[in-house]
């Protein structure tokens, strides 16, 4: 029982939520770039949130289904269908064997989360599925997907079809506004820098990747050049000596040595990185207080968000 | 001890301004205290060389709540006792040209015999100040002053799995085959990162770190592999 990849696309790659507690031996977090829609994916199919998806970056995804399930697709907006008929996204649809599964390519955002119901069943390593192809760690042989590999999943045959109504659903625009919890090196940058870093925009660069984003823009100066290496935490704000910030996402290195200016919301660094080079970023500063608030407003929405029930899909 | 915010669910706390077996005390009894502290609100830790990132769930605990847990630490980590910290581990080194391509440049470099340069890093013990850059990569200080040498400047881009390697101060052993500026001076057979071996580490910050010279036969005899 399984689901079968036929093309992979560009970067396709299995994720649950994150392998956590292995700092101490080196090992980053993976996990879905972006956790909203990750998690909307699992609570659409009813599955725990610690089930393990697809999260196919830019698109190009296509499988072949050898058993019969329910499948569900949120994040970007690729255009999914099901044997070359076009599906709704952030919807749970049926599949049965022999169907033919294609995710095209964005057009607004970048990442897009393939859940099944009850969740890919892949072993995990260190306590997590999370692929991060660097350490060769999660997934399959600790790699992204590839034409042939066979990703386990349970047969189902009866469930809920839920749907994400139409005005809830994110909008993926090519410009944010990044909110930054100032600290770590933030005295190091003087008011003039702090400024010059609040009021530009900045452009996603073609650097950007699951390790980071890199972002162009007027280069900021900090009084010291590097820093007995330290941890990094998500969303952390690095600025190396040409001045052009980089916001340390899921694969980033557990510690590195240069100045940080603080770190970006969790939230926040989850949507930018539904941005494609070219984008828009502008930083504003919020509290740590400000910050904790809109964590657990958001945990809240995402827990109540309500979803409409669709009415059962007849066999074909 | 100072303490400066990080992200929205981590802080930073600071043990000291430099590198040193005190402040590396200090770390690891910073760590043991916030874990015994902050119990299941903690999600992880990042000791380095003087400094210990706490990762906290935020939707547990917040920020005002870690921050009072981990004052209350202040006193017990400043008094940590050097001595005490930290496990001894030994780890076997076959020195030689040819598991070590930089050994003989890097003793006529520093005007010294090879079994100077060995006697030199073999002798000394050795802390673990951080782990990070690839699963199992442990950086380890003090090299004497007299072997210490500067990256290459054109890094090679395949160091064998088990080398030993000196950059500037600090020494190390390569945890899996990767690219790496590091002068290397020998091998290490046992292995540094094992994800299927529990524990999958040997060491871990903190620890008391000294290697063993060992013949050609017993490096063999230990498994190890000469490219």
């Amino acid at each position: 029982m399984s689901l079968v990849v036929r093309q992979p696309g560009l970067l396709s790659l299995l994720q649950d939520p994150g392998r956590f507690g292995q700092h101490g031996i080196g090992l980053t977090t993976g996990g879905p770039l972006d956790r909203e829609a990750f998690d909307l994916c699992q609570r659409l199919l009813g599955n725990d949130s610690a089930c393990t998806a697809i999260e196919a970056s830019f698109g190009g995804l296509e499988l072949d289904a050898h058993t019969d399930t329910f499948i569900c697709v949120t994040g970007a907006t690729m255009p999914l269908a099901i044997n070359g008929q076009e599906r709704d996204l952030w919807t749970v649809h049926k599949v049965q064997a022999g169907d033919h599964i294609t995710l095209g390519y964005g057009m607004d955002g970048c990442r897009s989360y393939l859940g099944v119901a009850g969740g890919f069943s892949i072993a995990p390593q260190f306590g997590s599925t999370a692929t991060v192809v660097r350490e060769q760690l999660g997934g399959l042989r600790g790699d992204k997907l590839a034409p042939g590999d066979v990703l386990p999943c349970p047969r189902v045959s009866e469930h809920r079809r839920l749907q994400l109504p139409r005005d809830l659903r994110p909008h993926y625009q090519r410009q944010l506004t990044v909110r930054v919890i100032p600290g770590y090196q933030q005295h190091h940058f003087d008011r003039l820098q702090q400024r010059r870093f609040f009021s530009s925009a900045w452009t996603v660069s073609q650097r950007c990747d699951r390790m980071g984003y890199r972002l162009e823009g007027p280069a900021i100066r900090c009084d010291i050049e590097g820093i007995l290496s330290e941890g990094i935490c998500f969303g952390a704000i690095q600025i190396p000596a040409d001045g052009q910030p980089i916001v340390l996402l899921n694969d980033r290195q557990t510690i590195g040595g240069y100045p940080k200016i603080g770190a970006a919301l969790s939230l926040d660094a989850g949507r930018m990185a539904q941005l494609q080079p070219g984008g828009t970023v502008h930083f504003a500063a919020i509290s740590p207080h400000g910050a904790h608030n809109a964590l657990h407003l958001n945990h809240w929405r995402i827990q109540h968000m309500p979803l409409q029930e669709l009415p059962r899909e007849r066999d074909r | 001890m100072q303490l400066s915010y990080a992200g929205d669910n981590a802080v930073i706390l600071y043990l000291g301004e430099r590198t040193g077996a005190d402040v590396a005390a200090r770390v690891q009894a910073a760590a043991n205290a916030a874990r015994r502290v902050l119990g299941a609100d903690l999600i992880d830790l990042v000791p380095s060389y003087a400094s210990l990132l706490v990762i906290y769930d935020p939707l547990r605990t917040d920020h005002m709540h870690v921050i009072h847990r981990l004052h209350g630490i202040r006193e017990e980590v400043d008094t940590a006792n050097v001595s005490e910290a930290g496990r001894e581990i030994v780890l076997p080194v076959y020195y030689s040209a040819e598991s070590g391509a930089d050994l003989e440049r890097l003793a006529q470099q520093c005007e010294l015999s090879v079994e100077e340069v060995i006697a030199l890093h073999s002798e000394t013990e050795y802390r673990v100040y951080a782990i990070g850059f690839a699963p199992g990569f442990a950086y380890l200080g003090e090299v004497d002053p007299r072997i210490a040498a500067p990256r290459l400047a054109t890094p090679r881009s395949k160091v064998p799995r088990g080398a030993v390697a000196i950059a500037d101060r600090q020494t190390a052993v390569y945890p899996a085959v990767s690219p790496g500026g590091w002068n290397l001076i020998g091998n290490c057979p046992q292995r540094m990162f094992d994800p299927d071996a529990e524990p999958s580490m040997p060491v871990a910050v903190g620890d008391r770190v000294r290697f063993e010279p060992i013949s050609r036969a017993r490096f063999l005899e230990l498994g190890g592999e000469l490219a």
